[in-house]
């Protein structure tokens, strides 16, 4: 496993590696786009957060008169069918894609990890059961794969986060046990066997944390993809249900009836969930650049 | 070199016909198709602050034999015993206490080192698990370890990749020492080292060995380095030791033309010296199919008939040394 210095990296290329602030910069110089998309998924983060503050009404009142009405005046972005305000429906349906986003990757890569690591390090039927299980889960794309647990699961936010965490495993499974695989190998492995520690201890303090570079690079990447993944299911109607703001599901709501006479409705939903899965995007690029420079493209 | 009283009631290490054989497992149903016989019986005896040296070419089986012996790889068959105890079929937990009895020094001193863990955590490691220290306690004694084999204490702190090859193998030292064990296995602990830095850990290895009187097995291929630290000398050829004697009577006088062979290889770093070398010829066999009789017979120049029939045992031709060869 080779590991790479960053700071022998960054002082070739001549970084102040001294600070923090030092490296962040330099970075950020290196790595332009990758320092656009963390300004965005902070961005992102900040207002999923801080929504009760930045939000200007509250995203749940309805008012009949304010019905479809257009941007500027009491309404930033305009107002949904049932009058509801759309930069507060915007500004809190973050806080579910955060939610999401996060909650998926943390439970789908704690699935994933165990599963790699006990297939990778145990090997056996154990690790031939598991990898064919995580061959059939492979073929089927992340979005239909997500929809079939969806569906049988049913609408709701756990099940969202359950779904799509699901849908993640695989690929994160592979991902550890494929690194699991050489590091058992590794003579510090066999040291650690020769000085009496268990099997659980090895794959825990041993193994586990030689896997996690990849495994970083890979959760940035997925990200997007986690996001972008409840937009769709939400569109689909087997996501998030009402009244929780969701991105996706105001696009669905407005797209057939109301993108002619009331555009805004399908656009600022749009554009939220596009810049974010564009900052996340370009952020999990950089950050395989920085963590992973054999595959710099 | 002098051998040591060889008087001592138990050895340290007794390994009796030891094997190793990898199975050969070919096509869809994974059947066994042959054994790589690694290690095809071999027997030595360490005794208390002894270093006996195992050399021999690649993939003769050395480095098999130093794991199995410590069940880094579990035996095919044979008998090891340590301080007279039998640990061949010790489950996990009875092997335990043998563990802090053993350890192992080995070759590459990168991947010897876990990179996500600091030194002081590698060194101190064996401590926590064994319950022979913690905290406080075991800071300090993993500071003493790493003032003994010359490093700084306020390295502890340092993750691998800021030491030196020669650093990080002498933080390989400090983790074997660790436990306080009788016997180390070096899997070629100099090997990967500059010859200056080879020196220094020889030196030190030989320091910690009249301290603390450890016993040795030196697996090398390097035999100016095994001559150096050893009291005996076992040569290994194709998973069997074919001489097996003190150090100056296998560099003296050795017996097998297999060893006549690899001395006459040894460099001499003087250009005067002109000597007869032995060069043998063709590769060493295929461990799967190893020739019949003696191993040795297709590349011996004195081979006779009867090597091809039968494997020569490994006689005692005079006191504390054995042959494995027909002609002797």
């Amino acid at each position: 496993m080779a590991t790479f210095d960053h700071d022998a990296a960054l002082a070739r290329a001549g970084a102040n590696v001294s600070g923090f602030w030092g490296r962040a910069a330099f970075l950020a110089r290196r790595y332009p786009l990758g320092a656009a998309g963390l300004l965005l998924v902070v961005l992102f983060v900040v207002t999923a957060v801080f929504a009760p503050w930045i939000a200007n009404r509250d995203p749940f009142t309805t008012n009949a008169r304010a019905s479809l009405a257009g941007p500027g005046g009491g309404y930033w972005l305009g107002a949904d069918f049932m009058g509801r305000d759309m930069f507060s429906r915007i500004v809190y349906g973050a806080r579910i894609s955060l939610a999401v986003a996060a909650g998926a990757t943390v439970l789908g890569f704690a699935i994933g990890i165990a599963i790699g690591l006990a297939g990778g390090y145990l090997g056996g039927w154990l690790d031939l059961a598991t990898q064919r299980v995580m061959d059939i889960m492979q073929a089927l794309p992340l979005l239909v794969m997500a929809l079939v647990m969806a569906a049988s699961l049913g609408p709701s936010l756990q099940n969202t986060i359950i779904a799509i965490a699901i849908a993640l495993v695989p690929n994160v499974a592979r991902v550890v046990r494929s690194s699991t695989l050489s590091l058992r190998e590794q003579p510090f492995v066999e040291a650690a066997r020769a000085a009496g520690l268990s099997e659980l201890r090895i794959a825990v303090r041993h193994v586990l944390p030689n896997t996690m570079a990849p495994l970083i690079v890979l959760a940035t990447a997925q990200l997007g993809s986690a996001i972008l993944t409840e937009a769709s299911l939400s569109f689909l109607g087997l996501g998030v249900p009402e009244p929780h703001p969701s991105w996706g599901r105001m696009l669905s709501e407005s797209a057939a009836e109301y993108v002619r006479t009331a555009p805004w409705l399908v656009i600022f939903p749009g554009i939220a969930i596009s810049l974010t899965v564009f900052g996340t995007n370009l952020l999990g690029d950089a950050v395989r650049d920085i963590f992973d420079p054999r595959e710099r493209t | 070199m002098t051998t040591p009283s060889t008087a001592a009631p138990v050895p340290v290490l007794e390994v009796h016909d030891l094997k190793k054989h990898f199975p050969v497992r070919k096509g869809l149903l994974r059947r066994t198709v042959g054994h790589v016989r690694a290690v095809d019986g071999i027997s030595f005896a360490i005794g208390e602050g002894e270093t006996v040296g195992l050399v021999g070419e690649s993939g003769c089986g050395k480095t098999t034999a130093g794991r199995a012996v410590l069940r880094l790889i579990e035996p095919s068959s044979g008998s090891i015993k340590v301080m007279g105890q039998e640990i061949v079929g010790l489950s996990k937990a009875e092997m335990r206490p043998y563990r802090r009895q053993m350890q192992i020094v080995f070759q590459d001193p990168f991947s010897s080192l876990n990179p996500r863990m600091v030194a002081g955590d590698i060194v101190g490691e064996p401590l926590s698990v064994h319950g022979v220290a913690r905290g406080r306690e075991r800071r300090d004694m993993v500071a003493a370890l790493f003032e003994r084999v010359g490093l700084r204490a306020a390295q502890m702190e340092n993750f691998p990749h800021q030491f030196s090859g020669g650093q990080r193998q002498r933080i390989g030292i400090a983790r074997a020492l660790a436990l306080g064990p009788k016997l180390i296995v070096g899997d070629e602990p100099v090997s990967a080292l500059d010859v200056s830095i080879q020196a220094q850990v020889i030196n030190l290895l030989k320091d910690l060995q009249r301290e603390r009187k450890l016993s040795y097995l030196f697996i090398s291929h390097n035999l100016a380095v095994v001559e150096h630290i050893s009291h005996r000398i076992a040569v290994m050829y194709l998973g069997r030791i074919v001489e097996y004697a003190d150090t100056r009577t296998i560099f003296t006088r050795p017996q097998h033309p297999y060893t006549e062979a690899l001395l006459s290889a040894v460099p001499v770093p003087d250009p005067a010296i002109k000597r007869r070398r032995r060069v043998l010829q063709g590769d060493v066999p295929s461990p799967v199919k190893p020739p019949s009789g003696c191993h040795f017979h297709t590349r011996c120049p004195y081979a006779e008939a009867r090597c091809k029939v039968e494997a020569p045992p490994l006689r005692e031709i005079s006191p504390g040394h054995r042959v494995a060869c027909h002609l002797r």
